[in-house]
């Protein structure tokens, strides 16, 4: 038989975890990542690891807290409104630099929305995801074979810098299927002394808290996390770069929108158009460095996203807003389609860079 | 294929069945003329037979699907034509269960007719690449839980095993033995294997009853 398998999104996040070591999870059904959750409830009783379906988004997120500060790998997923739910133990989870990898399939929003793949969680995911200065790690799949390899790197990135990694994708990411390796490489897990597994008498015991009632304490411990968030946006950056070697235009997508936009960038091409495409794969750190030197060769920046324009802002900041950048969008559960990217590629070409 | 009056394909979900069902609903529509396709699938609102509503209405063969599907009512319900199936002796029908034992159950609410007509063929579509059933024991696994969610025992197999757009002939070929294994162990038998018409000239040769899949669920 072949080595690869054919598996939806979901189902390759939850292999990828049990690969990487994870015999925890907890987690609450909504479509369109309910698999991630069915899947582990087949898989882990038969490993000899932990599934529960918890009763809220809210009680499964502090479950990962539980089991984070006890050094084991852990995780939970869900789709955006359960996303907002764990907000507040997203939060309790780096004040207490916790490890940890939380997964969300976006769907159409705001509120309940829909149950189509959407990019809207974007800002929600990238600038903090609740209160208090933090950040998590956010990585950015545009293919199953990406879903797995990216939940396995994003168990590695969480212990490494003791944060939350998560595994932002959507509806199409989660549900679509193709085929995928599961011979992914595991990097031994690094020692966790902080870990509350118990003293043996050896030592005073630790705990792990993000409650610190001292400002000067607190200070101190929020330097300290963004000196690791400073290492993190030094060694952590992950971006794909297509056709940009003499690209005039410039696409920015990650996830779906990056698959639509290859579609358009090939035929703009046999039109005769200069256009690549640059695709973070972590959305934070954002990849500011290639953005910034494309500047130098390219006139237009496309953003195309799956919402009403956020990582554009990205795209703004990271140019230094040297160059136009323009928007194509759908949002709701809409995907744009490659006609309308390349209508978008056709203006910005016609522009020639004009503001 | 010799068509009973209803085919039911089930099986583990993303084996292949809404795929199939499509095709198969294509060639039955050649040989006779009052063709009825059933999308039964309320679990998954992502690919799912509704998503060739126009395709179906253009060659005159007839979709009953919930209402609801693919709409902003996320509610898992089955339309009352549903028993149109049962009662219209006159048309044949393929119907597209939903994947596993969950997805199986809506199927208990007929089981009964279509038991006491007796004029059905139950198939298993078997996927070898799908991480849940890589091989005979696994899949048969799935069958039972089917069963016992259904009502209605298998009759026979299908063959789907595929990777998408990347299988080649040799994986097909591989899959083979499994299928025939699983077929030995449940004691029915292995009816077709279906492969993308893209590779389906290189083994129409070698497997027999080898169905081609004219019709693919895209996505990008």
């Amino acid at each position: 038989m072949a080595d690869k398998v054919l598996m939806k999104g979901n189902e390759a996040i939850a292999e990828a975890a049990i690969v990487a070591g994870c015999r925890h999870y907890f987690g609450y059904p909504i479509t369109p990542q309910t698999e991630i959750a069915a899947y582990m409830a087949k898989r882990m009783p038969k490993i000899g690891g932990c599934f529960l379906q918890a009763e809220s988004e809210i009680a499964a997120i502090n479950m990962v807290y539980g089991v984070a500060s006890c050094g084991k790998r852990v995780m939970t997923s869900s789709s955006s409104p359960g996303i907002s739910l764990k907000g507040e133990g997203l939060s309790y989870l780096a004040g207490a630099d916790l490890p940890a990898l939380v997964v969300n399939v976006q769907r159409g929003g705001p509120g309940l929305g829909g149950i189509q793949p959407s990019q809207s969680d974007y800002f929600q995911a990238t600038k903090g995801g609740a209160h208090g200065d933090f950040h998590m790690v956010v990585f950015a799949p545009a293919s199953v074979q990406e879903m797995a390899d990216l939940t396995v790197h994003g168990f590695d990135v969480a212990d490494k810098y003791r944060v939350t990694s998560m595994i932002l994708a959507d509806g199409t990411m989660g549900q679509m299927m193709e085929p995928v390796s599961l011979d992914l490489e595991v990097k031994p897990m690094p020692e966790k002394p902080w870990a509350t597994v118990g003293t043996k008498l050896e030592r005073f015991h630790n705990i792990t808290n993000s409650l610190s009632l001292v400002p000067e304490e607190l200070e101190q411990l929020n330097f300290k996390r963004f000196e690791r968030y400073a290492e993190i946006e030094k060694n952590e950056v992950m971006y794909e770069e297509y056709m940009m070697e003499d690209a005039e235009i410039c696409i920015a997508a990650f996830g779906i929108a990056s698959r639509v936009a290859k579609n358009a960038i090939v035929e703009a091409r046999a039109q005769g158009i200069k256009v690549g495409l640059i695709r973070p794969i972590t959305l934070w750190p954002f990849p500011k460095a290639p953005f910034l030197k494309a500047t130098e060769k390219v006139h237009s920046f496309i953003s195309v996203e799956l919402s009403m324009g956020q990582m554009i802002e990205d795209v703004r900041l990271a140019t230094e807003c040297r160059r136009p950048v323009t928007l194509v969008n759908r949002a709701g559960g809409m995907i744009p389609t490659p006609e309308q990217i390349l209508e978008a590629i056709k203006t910005a070409h016609k522009n020639g860079g004009a503001k | 294929m010799k068509y009973k009056r209803i085919t039911l394909l089930s099986g583990h979900y993303g084996s292949g069945k809404t795929n199939i069902a499509v095709n198969m609903a294509f060639e039955l529509k050649k040989l006779t003329d009052n063709v009825v396709v059933a999308d039964m699938d309320i679990v998954n609102p992502y690919f799912r037979t509704k998503d060739s509503q126009k395709e179906f209405e253009e060659a005159g063969i007839k979709l009953i699907a919930s209402a609801f599907a693919g709409s902003n009512v996320d509610l898992p319900s089955l339309p009352q034509e549903m028993y149109a199936l049962t009662d219209d002796k006159s048309s044949h029908a393929i119907l597209d269960i939903g994947g596993d034992e969950r997805g199986a159950l809506v199927l208990g609410r007929y089981a009964s007719q279509i038991k006491e007509e007796n004029n059905y063929e139950m198939l298993f579509v078997f996927n070898a690449c799908r991480p849940l059933t890589p091989d005979a024991d696994s899949a048969l696994e799935v069958m039972r839980e089917i069963e016992w969610a259904g009502k209605i025992p298998f009759t026979g197999i299908i063959n789907n095993s595929n990777i998408g757009e990347e299988t080649t002939p040799e994986i097909v070929l591989s899959s083979l033995e499994k299928a025939n294994e699983l077929s030995e162990k449940a004691g029915i038998p292995l009816v077709m294997t279906s492969v993308h018409s893209k590779i389906f000239p290189s083994l129409e040769n070698k497997i027999p009853n080898l169905f081609p899949l004219k019709l693919q669920n895209k996505i990008m």
